[in-house]
Formats: C-alpha cells, structure tokens, sequence
C-alpha cells in the first residue's frame, strides 16, 4: 500500500454572496467531499461547470480564489493539515510541494518574460537550486514533455510559440520545482484535438517518468480516462461517485455518471441530398485586410431542411467561411447563391427578406444577447422588425416560441444574466427562429456549454429542424457533434475544403491525411485509447 | 429599490446634493436679503442678523451664497447636459461609422482639445457678448470634446460585441444600435464621468467668473465671491472661503451620489441593477 499524500476530510468551501439589493448571503460551494491520493497516482476531478472542481482542485493548494474561504473540514498534505496554515507558511509550500496548471497558458503566462525566466521562477524563489542547474533542469524537462528545440525554446517570449507548446512549457513550469502534487486544471480543454493528443501524452509520460502524483480537473470524461487512475465525479459542489477509471467509465453506479458517459447518444438519420440547394457556396476565396489569405477557393451546398457539418480546427477558415455568407466579410472572389439567387457580396447592399431568411447562432450566448434588454425584447425585436408585430400579436407569438424552444412563458421577463449558459443558448434559437428563416448558421453553439447541456440544445436543434424545415450550416470543431446530426460534412483546413459530401462519404475510409489524423485523435471513452491512438500514428509515420 | 441598502456615503451626498438644488430652487424665499443689496459695512464678522457675515462690499455672504446655488449650479448642469448629449452621440456615431467619418470627427476634437480649455473659452467670451446662454454653449462645447473621447472609447469596445453585429446582420439602421445596443451598455462609465464632469463645469464657471468673463456682477456665482472677498483672506477674514468650501462640499457630495449610481448600474449579472 502506497504512502496516502493528500488526504481531504469532509471539505467544505463557502462563498459571500452580494445579489444587489438583498442582504449578502453566504453560499456553499463546496459540501462534504472528502478524497485521498496516493503518491504517484492521478485522481481525475470531473463535473460540469458549478460543480466545484476547480475550486477542491485550489483547496489542495489551500487557496481559494475570489473571496472564497475554505471554511471547514481537513486538507492533508504530506501528513499535515494545511488548511488553516498562515499565509507566510503556505508560500513556502506552494511551488516546492505542490504546483498549479491552469487552463490557459496563454492567460497565465506573462507575456514580458522569457519562458525559462517564468519556467525556473519558482525553483528560484525557494532557493532548492543555483539558477545553471535550474535551467539545466528545465531544458531537460522541455526535451521531455516533447518541446522542439530544448535547449533554446527557453529563451522565446510566450507569443512566439504555439498554444500546445505553451501548454506544455506550463506543465514544465510545475514540474520543475520536482513538487510531490500538481493540480492539472483543464490543461488541454482550449487546444485543439490534434494538438491535445500531444499534450496528453507528454503530461502522461511525464507524471509516470517522474512519479509525481496529480489532480487532474476537466469536464471530458473521455480526456480523463486516458491519465487517471481513479476518478471523483462531482455535481453541484458534492461527491457522486468515486471510483476506479475502469470502473467508472464501463460500470458506472450512479445515474449522473451513466448519463455523463453516454453523452452524444442522438440518432440522426442522414438525408439524402436533394438537387436543390438553399445556400450554394461556389469557389469563395476571402482575405482579410493586410492580404492573408483566409478562404481558398471554397466550395460547399447545404440542401433545405438538412445540415451541413463545417469541422476543422482553430485557424481553418470554418468561422471566416460563416462571415463571408453572412456579408461581413466580402470575398474576393467567387460567388453565394442563396435559395437559387446570387447574394450581393456585401451585407450593406443585401435586402431586409435576405437577411431575414439567414440567420445566425454564436459560439458565446453571453455576448451574442445585449444584458440591458429582457428576453421578450431580444426575441420580439425581430417580429416587429421583420413582420411588423406589434402588441398582443407579437407577445402570443413570443410565448409561442418560447414553448418551442422549451423555456416557460415565465421567462419573458427575465434578463440575459438571470439565464443559464443553456437557457441562454436556448434564447438565441429562439430569437433565430423569430425571423423565419430559411437557413440558420450555427457557429461552434455548443462548444462553450456542459456536455449534457449541449446535448439539449442538439436536441432541440433536430426538433427545430423537423417542425420548420430549417437548414443548418453548422460550424463545429467537435467530431462527435458531427456525427450525431450532420447530413453532410465538409472538413476544412488552412483555408481549404480537404474533404467534402455526405456524411456516410466523409466518415468512411479510405481518408485523405489530414481528416485521418483529425479523426484518430478524437478522444474516445475507454480507458487505454490514448496509447493505442499514439501507437498507431508512430507506426503510420514510421512506415512512410 | 431599497431604501435600507443606500449606503451611509450615498445617503450624505444624497442630502448634501438636495440641500444644494433646494437652496437653488426656492433661493429668493430661503434669502435674508436681496443679492446685490448692501445691508451692513464691509466684512461684518458672523451675528444674528448676518449668519455668514457680509462681503467686500457690505452685502450678506448667506443671502450671496444661496442665489450664487442657483447661478452655478444651473449653468454647470446645463453645460454638462449639453456636453454629455453632444459628446456621447458624436462619439458613438463615430464608433459605429467608422472609417472616414470617424477619422474626421476625431481629428476635429483632437484640434479643439489642443488648445487649453479656459484659453480658447477666453478667446471666445472677449469676442462674444458675455449672456448666460453664451457662457453654456461655450462650456458644454469645449467639454464635450472629453466626453467624445470616453463615448468612443467606451463604443468601440461595444462596437464588436455578437449582440451588435446580430442587430447588424439583422439590417437594424445606426439610430437603433446606437440607443438601443450601446448606450443602455455605455452608461456606466459614463454616469461616473458625468459626476466628475459637472463638478469640473462647477470650477470652469468658477474659473472664468473669477477672471471676470463668467457671471457679471452684481450676480452672485460661487467663483465670483471667491474672487470679490480674496482680498479678506489677507486679513483673516473668511469671507472668500465660505464659497469655496461649498464648491468643495458639491463636488464630494455628487461625486458620493455618481459612485453609488454607478455600483448599481455596474452589476450586469444582476441585471436588474438593484
């Protein structure tokens, strides 16, 4: 039996909560969770957004963020209960015994120093080592966790390498002070897949290589599976269930947790392309000012009533394809056709009934709703606008939509913030719908959402598409979600449309190169995927 | 709303603020004696028949200093008032045109803010018959020039939001994105700006009465009696300081009132804002 080093006693983590106009109230984050881990093993922290994750995550560190106090219960590190430590004894703690990977490296990087200056920075602080070994220590590490160019990497300024190598210097940054606990937070949650495959396995291998123990936090159970050895499902601040990855992934106990791995369960039938298209993109090349070239030469049909999968990953040209059709940014060259006419390039220029026949969906519904208007204002303006609603007809048919949308008629009066990110997301079909459209864009809609959420709003999205007929053109970097309801796909990358037809066509082999390796790195729910995946691109790339 | 969450600071400007317009509104009834009516010697110390003393010419300081309220306070609102409308809609049109239109209103304020404020409003005034309505298109111009530049700062970011580009792609004209989309956002900075400005259109006015191009005697504006009682504080008389310390007293208490406004607007998760 291994030697337990965080041990966590009935935690609970509370919060001052200051609504405007009521009496401050305090608010539990955290209730009762309780949790051990043994030195060199990964605990997996898994959970929607609330569910207090990163928060336990933090309370390993004793530290809450934002006027967060950790206001019971035990935090055993190494055998002592750090949880009431003053503040002069927890700094010498963090950064030699337990370190911290935050989601964004980007974010959490400062941007005026060298790598190497913020990599050894906190070997320094603690005196452990000279400043030579340290970044000896640390090039060593840059080799290891896979970083090209180790020795000078180090000397580059955060922007001038790439968000997966960032991530990756940052998990140098925590490995270096040789702590006995990292808190890996979301590490590869904003990189891309085929760059998150990389940084999975070098974190991988580096926890084995150096027998450090973690906490790993993400909402992917599929991500999880591949590097812990036991996993904590949390919902709403408290345990549902704890147990062996295995155990967990293939026998789950819980219904929470049956549900969080059976996620993407939708049946959507394909649709056989019509001859007719709605929206006929044909040979679109857009740059924007400054002449980089965004779009080449795109080519792409989406028929009435079916969706199109637009799938690639950041930088593809998948959101620029959407601005073009959109009239935000005028292509070059190349025309859009939309229900049989040609669409002036420029969104000036287009007619009131164009603009109402296309409409969008965003990414972030957070920033797609105007916070000073309710939502009757949000999905009304369109009807007035559009089909001159006013009065009684216009509040009958935003009750309508809001039933359609599955929301209560109670919610009329409600603001943006009063909304969940679901709701809110809900909100914005609805205010899509408003306009009758023929075709909606849905740009990355449930990328920002919790799994189970998301899986809603697909769902709602399909019904939508039964009961109006809409068309979807759906941008998405997530391959599960194109599986589940796309008709067809076109699979974009630097600009270009690499693969492209029905869906059955698209996700068959034989594949070109690049959607080969896109697919193989899809995270898959079992446990050992990670390996097999690594496994067979080092054969694909040592047999050519 | 309320009343019990209004915080002890916002309560004392709150009430410090009314004192100031209710002296304003009902000054020929709250006044012993007239404005310009000599009623004693000069510089009488504090008594019962004049509570503040009198000024540098025999006139009652309290009687001065409550219509001096409503001289100063009425041209410094409505100078604001001017500057504020000018400047936040200049500034959002700009933010929402762009391009040349924005590059020719910008560099218009860019020149009138090069040349310093009381100077250019001195050039002008020499010029211009010094009335009451000159001296408030004159201050609330010159000001909205600052005004401008936050509006547009405060758009540009507002500008690019996804809730402005849907009113966009929904074919909405600029009058609806700049009330409806922008403003009810931009308000916030604005408000606390707004506190700040009027206190500066207070010391402006100030400044130019206390130069002699602001309000002509014999009306009582709170910069003129700091200029007609300076010669008393030479002599230990406090006549000159009385007005000062109003204007002091102003600026604190609606600065009090435009921070509390402003945490009630800040809170976008509350939506509701109390």
């Amino acid at each position: 039996m291994a030697e337990t080093l965080l041990e966590i006693r009935d935690l609970r983590i509370t919060a001052w909560s200051h609504p405007p106009g009521e009496e401050p109230a305090e608010i539990t984050i955290v209730d009762g969770v309780s949790l051990s881990l043994e030195r060199g093993r990964v605990l997996g922290l898994i959970g929607e957004s609330g569910a207090g994750k990163s928060t336990i995550g933090l309370a390993a560190m004793a530290y809450g963020r934002g006027g967060v106090a950790l206001s019971g219960g035990e935090v055993r590190l190494n055998g002592r209960d750090i949880r009431t430590l003053p503040l002069g004894r927890l700094r010498d703690l963090r950064g030699r015994e337990v370190t911290y990977v935050a989601q964004s490296a980007a974010a959490a990087f400062n941007p005026a120093h060298r790598l190497i200056d913020q990599v050894v920075e906190a070997v320094l602080r603690h005196r452990k080592i000279g400043r030579a070994e340290a970044e000896a220590r640390a090039t060593g590490l840059f080799a290891k966790l896979g970083l090209p160019d180790p020795d000078k990497i180090g000397q580059r300024y955060p922007h001038q390498v790439s968000g997966g190598q960032l991530q990756r210097a940052m998990t140098a940054m925590a490995l270096c002070p040789e702590p006995d606990l990292i808190v890996f937070d979301e590490p590869t949650t904003a990189l891309d897949v085929t760059t998150q495959i990389d940084v999975l396995a070098a974190i991988k291998d580096a926890i084995r290589d150096t027998r450090v123990a973690a906490l790993y936090i993400t909402h992917d159970l599929a991500v999880v599976a591949q590097v812990a050895d036991h996993i904590l499902v949390l919902r709403n601040g408290r345990a549902v269930e704890y147990g062996e990855t295995r155990q967990i992934i293939d026998a789950p106990r819980e219904d929470y947790t049956r549900a969080l791995v059976s996620v993407r369960s939708i049946e959507h039938a394909e649709a056989a392309p019509g001859t007719e298209a709605v929206l006929a993109v044909r040979g679109v090349t857009a740059a924007y000012a400054g002449g980089l070239t965004v779009l080449d030469d795109v080519s792409v049909e989406v028929h009435p009533g079916q969706t199109l999968a637009v799938v690639g990953e950041s930088g593809s040209g998948k959101s620029t394809l959407a601005r073009a059709i959109t009239g935000l940014l005028p292509p070059i060259r190349g025309e859009i056709l939309f229900e049989g006419r040609a669409l002036s390039p420029a969104l000036p220029q287009r007619s009131r009934d164009d603009l109402r026949a296309l409409q969008m969906i965003y990414q972030m519904p957070d920033v797609a709703m105007n916070p000073r208007q309710t939502v009757a204002t949000i999905i009304g303006r369109p009807l007035s606008f559009y089909f001159n609603m006013r009065g009684a007809e216009k509040a009958a048919r935003i009750r309508e939509l809001l039933e359609e949308i599955e929301l209560g008629t109670g919610f009329a009066d409600r603001y943006p913030a009063e909304l969940s990110g679901g709701q809110k997301q809900r909100v914005c079909i609805a205010r899509a719908l408003a306009a009758k459209p023929s075709l909606i864009i849905c740009d990355e809609v449930t990328s920002a959402l919790d799994p189970l959420v998301a899986d809603g709003i697909l769902k709602l999205l399909l019904k939508l598409q039964r009961i109006e007929d809409v068309a979807y053109l759906f941008i998405t970097h997530d391959i599960a979600t194109v599986r589940a309801i796309a008709d067809s796909i076109a699979v974009m990358h630097r600009g270009r449309v690499v693969r492209y037809g029905t869906r059955t066509e698209v996700l068959t082999p034989p594949f070109d190169a690049y959607t080969d390796l896109l697919l193989a790195s899809v995270p898959e729910m079992r446990v050992g995927w990670l390996e097999d995946a690594i496994a067979s691109r080092r054969m694909a790339s040592g047999g050519q | 709303m309320n009343w019990r969450t209004i915080p002890l600071t916002a309560w004392i400007g709150l009430i410090l603020t009314a004192a100031f317009v209710f002296a304003a509104i009902f000054a020929p009834w709250l006044a012993p004696y007239g404005q310009g009516e000599i009623v004693g010697g000069v510089w009488e110390p504090r008594s019962a028949a004049f509570l503040l003393g009198t000024d540098n010419l025999g006139r009652d300081l309290l009687s001065r200093m409550i219509f001096g309220a409503r001289t100063t306070l009425t041209i410094a609102a409505l100078a604001t008032a001017l500057s504020f409308t000018l400047g936040s809609v200049l500034g959002f049109f700009a933010a929402v045109a762009g391009g040349w239109t924005d590059q020719a209103l910008s560099r218009l304020v860019d020149v009138l803010m090069a040349i310093p404020t009381l100077i250019f409003a001195l050039v002008v005034l020499s010029v211009m018959p010094v009335s009451i309505p000159v001296l408030i298109v004159v201050m609330g111009v010159l000001d909205s020039t600052r005004v401008y530049r936050l509006a547009r700062a405060v758009a540009v970011d507002i500008n690019v939001m996804d809730f402005v580009e849907v009113a966009r792609l929904r074919g909405e004209g600029r009058g609806w994105v700049i009330f409806r989309e922008i403003l009810p956002n931009a308000l916030t900075p604005l408000v606390a700006e707004l506190g700040l400005r009027f206190i500066f259109a207070v010391l402006f006015l100030s400044s130019l009465s206390f130069l002699g191009l602001g309000v002509q005697p014999p009306d009582a504006d709170w910069g003129g009696m700091v200029r007609e009682n300076r010669d008393g504080i030479v002599f230990g008389i406090a006549a000159g300081l009385i007005p000062a310390a109003a204007i002091a007293a102003l600026a604190i208490s609606v600065n009090l009132v435009a921070d509390w406004v402003l945490t009630r607007t800040t809170d976008l998760k509350g939506g509701r804002g109390g």
